[in-house]
């Protein structure tokens, strides 16, 4: 008998596939179903973020944080918000602290719902999509109410936010909270226990704790895998410290432990919404620091230096001190963090962004190895990648 | 002259007559399930479904049937012309045939046959024809795994099909549909004295048809849409009626086989008002909407592990049924003469 050879053949997974999750490009080898390897190709959505950002005045510069991640928008704000205030020397009042914090968890959510509905599509459930994307457009009407756009909210400021919570907000938030309790029990109903489910989760994609820290996993990625590190408790900023809420943490590190680590975040989240509303105080919600904030309209028909303060504020932007500083938040990812190099100008020298999903997604070929195809897909559904923060 | 019109002519002008008599309104069934599945699913995932085309938007599925044929027909450059041009029409062609022996009441059948279970049996087996030769003839990577996907699914289900069967066919001991559903009128519907069989069948046609969750070969989420991606135009309609037109085929045989073709529930006066096609058409839409709603629910199932249900669990369940179901017979005296 001759020798032959099996030719494993490519696939060429994205960046135009339903799965990809944006503009993924994963070359695939594969023998029949199994893939041999997966090789992902990045850079389909680059589009200079952090070249950009050196030649904008900080102010302007919130809105590329939005645009990273395009589904934990304010998150990112809250990362280089905080970097800009730390090289300022500035703390925000109590209140905008816990506006952000407020809206830094619903903005978790946002991305939660958002995950874990298409990593179920891409199993092959739709439902779930549908009925969380109903929720979805119930906090995106919260986001808009504050900041008046839906998705890029430029929100979050230095030294508080840009203005204060609508009358009646609170109220509506507290009544969505009540009836997303109920919601949540329907979406497990329809997956948690699932068997055909669990039969594509459970053991797929397995990271150990030692390899998910190798990997510089961050976020419910590497609580999946059992280590319990969330910045928000480790190193509490804001109003985390005041806050009781739990950890989720996962035992084996497969797409499941992800999947059920994201749900029981969401419930965390909600937790921790409900105690800001109730502990949220009343107050100015920005710094009255006017070479920071902008002063009221009112005080510039009256104050000749309020008007000089408006002037220099939009004309030049706002000088930081000379210095560098690394400030990582916990997004709904994983470790966000903004590395800001500033020279004393109006203009950031260096701002270098740290994504969770870069790091998710060098580990992808580790994880996918030996897989087959459909289990690659449930893979990358629990990786939560977007390439918008990819890419940058 | 007038021989040759009383005897060749007039016939064949009959039969095609009454092919089209059941033609015509299979389609026109094919078309509404399509609406009746976005509706239903729609309204379980809290939608209005289609509602802008004619009132409650009725006429979507024409709309989409225009669309469709309208469209211009590309045929990738380094596929098999021949084979791919064939293909959807083999799907489309297999999925009508099979109505041919499906009895719609008493004497309500075109061809009545005696071996109607194994010619449907073997109309099915063929419908995977037309997938492969979609899946090679397309001359990518997407399609041919969608096709090998189906092929060894199709193979493997169509197995523990043939062993479901056979547990009714010992207790009508007829292969003749209209018989095995006069048999039921005697020893009660089959669904009863075979539910477990009953349950896999209903399973197994999910996947025979490659429905949800065994909708492998066209898997969005892996293979893009699998073995008709490369497909457009009427030759992807072709595919979809074959398909849908499949999904009524399969549920007209659980029908007859289990649940009593066009037999009332009840031997009794409200129920023998309604006409017996009446309620062969209402069994039909309560499997249709089985499909429809395991669409809605469930995800989906990775290859194999639809292997491993397909072999390891429905064939050893309905090979142990037959020994159960013959051992019973035998004892009890209750073989059909």
């Amino acid at each position: 008998m001759s020798e032959t050879t099996i030719r494993t053949f490519s696939v060429n997974f994205g960046p135009q596939h339903p799965a990809a999750h944006g503009v993924l490009r994963l070359v695939l080898e594969m023998d029949g179903e199994v893939v041999e390897r997966a090789d992902p190709h990045i850079g389909l959505l680059h589009r200079g973020t952090e070249k950009l950002i050196e030649y904008r005045p900080y102010l302007q510069n919130i809105g590329y944080f939005d645009r990273l991640d395009y589904v934990s928008m304010m998150c990112q704000e809250h990362s280089y918000v905080l970097a800009v205030e730390k090289l300022l020397g500035i703390t925000p009042p109590i209140r905008a602290q816990y506006i952000r914090v407020l809206f830094c968890e619903i903005t978790r959510i946002l991305n939660h719902l958002l995950n874990i509905t298409t990593m179920a599509l891409d199993i092959g459930a739709m439902t779930p999509l549908l009925w969380g994307f109903e929720q979805r457009e119930k906090l995106m009407e919260f986001y808009e109410a504050v900041s008046g756009a839906r998705m890029h909210a430029n929100y979050f400021r230095f030294g508080g936010v840009a203005k204060d919570m609508p009358a009646g907000l609170e109220e509506r938030i507290a009544e969505w909270c009540d009836q997303f309790m109920p919601f949540m029990d329907d979406l497990e109903t329809l997956l948690t226990e699932n068997r055909i489910f669990k039969q594509r989760t459970v053991d797929i994609g397995v990271v150990s704790a030692e390899d998910a820290l190798a990997w510089g996993f961050s976020g419910p990625m590497l609580r999946a895998s059992g280590i319990a590190w969330d910045l928000r408790k480790a190193q509490p900023y804001e109003v985390y410290d005041r806050m009781d809420f739990d950890i989720p943490v996962g035992r084996h590190g497969d797409c499941y432990d992800r999947y059920l680590v994201r749900m029981w975040e969401m419930r965390e989240s909600v937790k921790i919404i409900r105690q800001c509303l109730e502990q949220m105080p009343e107050g100015p919600v920005r710094l009255p620091n006017h070479k920071v904030t902008p002063p009221p309209r009112a005080e510039m028909k009256r104050s000749m230096e309020a008007l000089i303060h408006h002037f220099k504020l939009y004309t030049e932007g706002i000088h930081v001190p000379k210095g560098e500083v690394y400030v990582a938040t916990e997004n709904p990812k994983g470790e966000f963090g903004v590395y800001l190099v500033s020279d004393g100008t109006n203009r950031p020298y260096r701002c270098k962004i740290r994504s969770p999903g870069y790091a998710h997604l060098q580990a992808l070929e580790k994880m996918a190895k030996g897989h087959q195809l459909a289990d690659t897909v449930a893979i990358i559904g629990s990786l939560d990648i977007v390439f918008g923060e990819i890419d940058r | 002259m007038s021989e040759l019109f009383v005897g060749t002519i007039w016939p064949l002008f009959e039969l095609v007559l009454l092919t089209l008599l059941i033609v015509v309104p299979l389609l026109l069934a094919v078309a509404y399930l399509t609406y009746a599945e976005r509706k239903i699913i729609a309204a379980m995932q809290l939608r209005q479904g289609p509602m802008f085309v004619g009132p409650y938007g009725l006429l979507q599925p024409l709309a989409d049937g225009l669309k469709l044929l309208f469209k211009e027909t590309v045929i990738p450059t380094r596929a098999n012309k021949g084979v791919f041009v064939a293909a959807p029409i083999v799907t489309f062609v297999l999925a009508l045939v099979g109505w041919a022996v499906i009895p719609f009441g008493p004497g309500l059948v075109l061809a009545d046959i005696n071996v109607g279970v194994l010619y449907l049996f073997a109309v099915s087996s063929l419908g995977v024809y037309g997938i492969v030769m979609a899946g090679w003839a397309s001359n990518s990577r997407y399609a041919f795994l969608g096709a090998l996907r189906s092929s060894a699914q199709m193979v493997s289900y169509e197995i523990a099909i043939g062993l479901v069967i056979i547990s009714v066919l010992i207790s009508a001991g007829s292969l003749n549909l209209s018989e095995i559903v006069e048999a039921q009128a005697r020893h009660g519907w089959y669904v009863l004295w075979h539910f477990p069989m009953f349950m896999i069948f209903l399973v197994s046609i999910l996947a025979e048809t490659n429905r949800h969750p065994f909708d492998l070969p066209e898997d969005e989420a892996s293979l893009v849409t699998g073995y008709n991606v490369e497909y457009s135009s009427m030759a992807f309609a072709l595919f979809f009626l074959g398909e849908y037109a499949n999904m009524i085929l399969m549920s007209a045989i659980c029908s007859i086989l289990f649940l009593g073709g066009w037999l009332p529930p009840l031997d009794i006066a409200p129920f023998t008002w309604i006409p017996g096609p009446v309620w062969f058409a209402l069994k039909i839409s309560a499997i249709l909407f089985v499909y429809i709603w395991a669409r809605a629910t469930l995800p989906r199932y990775r290859y194999d592990q639809l292997m491993r249900l397909g072999w390891k669990v429905f064939l050893p369940a309905a090979l142990l049924w037959i020994v159960v179901t013959s051992g019973a017979m035998v004892a009890l005296d209750l073989l059909p003469k």
